[in-house]
């Protein structure tokens, strides 16, 4: 499992990947390999205001649909409309060409909130257990 | 089919397996008050003593009047095939489609229901159907205010009242805002239109023709709606769409309807039929089935319910709608019918009820004391002014055999006298003279 070092993860399988004052946001390799073959993405809104772990997004694999929840606050800047018509890109790429949309993120305090790579391999090892 | 009653025995067995010491305790959330005293069933009749019972009960219904009753529901000619092949044992008693590798015949069927219902309304993806025309308006107002994320709907008061009352019901617990806008001279006035419309509007709601009968072309409301960024929804007859600019034409993003007037028999209560069409980029968020094509390992074309990761089973709470069935025999028996007349005899059936209820315009203008309001055109159905109370004069028709309209005055305030008048396919030329006379006579009397 392809689980990269200079990323923040949630326990909810989303990944961000801070840039200064600006976050990338997609969910990790883990979340994008149980859901199977994704077939559609439901985006947020650019400028859209959003909530730390609340609902931001909404994947659908051939049989399930699932929540993404924001691993920070802030406002949406950039929406990857790539993943509309190629949600593969999804299964493919999670953390670099399926990325779902960059953030500017308000609260520097929630990053405390978020796992490192290393933790993040531990929770997954402990759900496999 | 046998009927096999529960013995005493198994009673007592199921109500031990779930702890309940009585039949009556399963029914002890019910108040005493609200329970039955008696069902008042007479016991030991004969099979003969029901059936004539049951023939008198039924001959209280009046079911001989001429019908120029509209106000949303029609009397349309339905041809016999239509209830021989609706009624066939493969369609009336197989079970909901949920696996193609046998039910192949009925997600045919769907989809090619869906096939016409996006023909008819112009717009690019139908679902499998919904209950009836009213809650068919209701999930296309949900749907706009889960695509826009704004809370408040203007509806145009054309729209039929039974409509509003179950938008208004089904959204009681919801906090969306529902503002009313006049009807002048039969249409839609656009001027209180705009001066509601802003950014936090999720639809506009209109019905064409509308509850007066008016035919209108809401090109021009619908560029400001979308400039607005919301949502353009229209309530149709689909019959109407045989001759008139249909919803997609006319740029709407949603169209919705009653199918009743599809081959479906006129009856008090339904069962009736729901469409819903929507724009290919609202396919998402639309509720209810849909049925697609596909082909198998063999690369065989079929047919498979699809996009279900929208539906209860699959979403939960965050389902598009609460909707996970369909009225699939009225769905069907709208296929039948519109597969029966065909492109061009659908449209001969339009054109058949628009020139009659011309017709009929024309014989009830020679009526005295009688005005058709001519402000805007309409297709098959129309507003008539009397000199008397439209209530009062629609009771002494009955008498004389027509069921002559729907009395305005019981939906919209001031229009006590005020008749509204459908003429279909069905009416003769010398009914509607008939009707003409004898609406005279009432008058006179």
């Amino acid at each position: 499992m392809n689980i990269p070092g200079n990323l923040f993860y949630t326990k909810d399988h989303e990944w961000a990947r801070m840039e200064g004052k600006i976050a990338y946001i997609g969910i990790t390799d883990y979340a994008a390999h149980s859901l199977g073959d994704i077939t559609f993405v439901e985006l947020p809104k650019k400028d859209e205001q959003l909530e730390q772990s609340k609902h931001c997004a909404t994947v659908e694999s051939v049989k399930a649909a699932s929540d993404v929840y924001a691993p920070l606050s802030g406002k949406v800047l950039t929406v990857n409309t790539q993943l509309v018509t190629n949600p593969e890109l999804i299964n493919q790429s999670p953390y670099e060409k399926g990325y779902f949309f960059s953030m500017e993120f308000s609260k520097e305090t929630e990053k405390a909130k978020l796992m490192d790579a290393l933790s993040y391999q531990k929770y997954l090892e402990g759900i496999s257990a | 089919m046998n009927y096999i009653p529960h013995t005493k025995q198994e009673e007592n067995q199921m109500l031990s397996a779930i702890g309940v010491s009585s039949i009556d305790d399963l029914f002890s959330c019910i108040p005493h008050q609200l329970r039955p005293k008696s069902f008042n069933i007479p016991s030991g009749k004969s099979e003969f003593e029901v059936l004539e019972y049951l023939k008198n009960l039924s001959q209280k219904n009046a079911t001989h009047l001429l019908d120029f009753v509209g106000g949303g529901f029609y009397d349309h000619y339905i041809p016999a095939a239509v209830d021989v092949l609706a009624g066939r044992s493969e369609f009336y008693t197989a079970y909901t489609p949920y696996q193609p590798e046998c039910a192949q015949g009925w997600l045919q069927a769907i989809y090619e229901y869906q096939t016409v219902i996006c023909a008819l309304t112009g717009l690019d993806v139908s679902n499998a159907s919904l209950y009836d025309g009213g809650t068919a308006l209701y999930e296309a107002a949900m749907m706009a205010v889960r695509i826009t994320g704004r809370k408040k709907i203007i509806v145009d008061s054309g729209v039929s009242l039974i409509y509003r009352t179950m938008l208004y019901a089904y959204t009681s617990n919801l906090s969306i805002e529902f503002v009313e806008t006049p009807v002048a001279h039969g249409q839609s006035c656009r001027e209180d239109i705009y001066k509601q419309l802003n950014d936090q509007t999720a639809a506009v709601i209109v019905q064409n023709p509308n509850f007066f009968g008016a035919v209108d072309d809401f090109s021009d409301i619908i560029q400001r709606v979308h400039h607005c960024g919301a949502l353009a929804i229209a309530s149709v007859y689909p019959v109407s769409l045989g001759i008139l600019k249909s919803p997609g034409e006319m740029g709407f993003d949603i169209a919705t309807g009653e199918g009743q007037s599809l081959g479906i028999p006129l009856s008090f209560g339904g069962p009736y039929l729901g469409f819903i069409a929507v724009k290919k980029e609202y396919l998402r968020q639309m509720p209810g089935r849909i049925v697609g094509a596909t082909v198998d390992k063999d690369n065989q074309r079929g047919f498979v319910l699809t996009l279900q990761a929208r539906e209860q089973h699959i979403r939960r709470e965050r389902a598009t709608s609460n909707i996970c069935s369909n009225e699939a025999l009225c769905a069907l028996r709208a296929l039948i019918y519109t597969s029966l007349l065909g492109k061009n005899g659908f449209v001969e059936l339009a054109n058949l009820n628009y020139q009659k209820a011309e017709f009929a315009k024309v014989v009830l203008e020679k009526v005295k004391g009688v005005t058709v309001k001519r402000s805007a055109p309409t297709f098959n159905e129309f507003t008539v002014c009397l000199p008397k109370n439209a209530d009062e004069v629609v009771g002494k028709m009955i008498d004389k055999g027509f069921a002559c309209g729907f009395p305005l005055g019981r939906f919209y305030k001031g229009m006590d006298n005020y008749l509204l008048v459908a003429v279909t396919e069905k009416r003769t030329k010398e009914e509607v003279v008939h009707f003409a006379n004898s609406l005279e006579a009432s008058l006179c009397s």
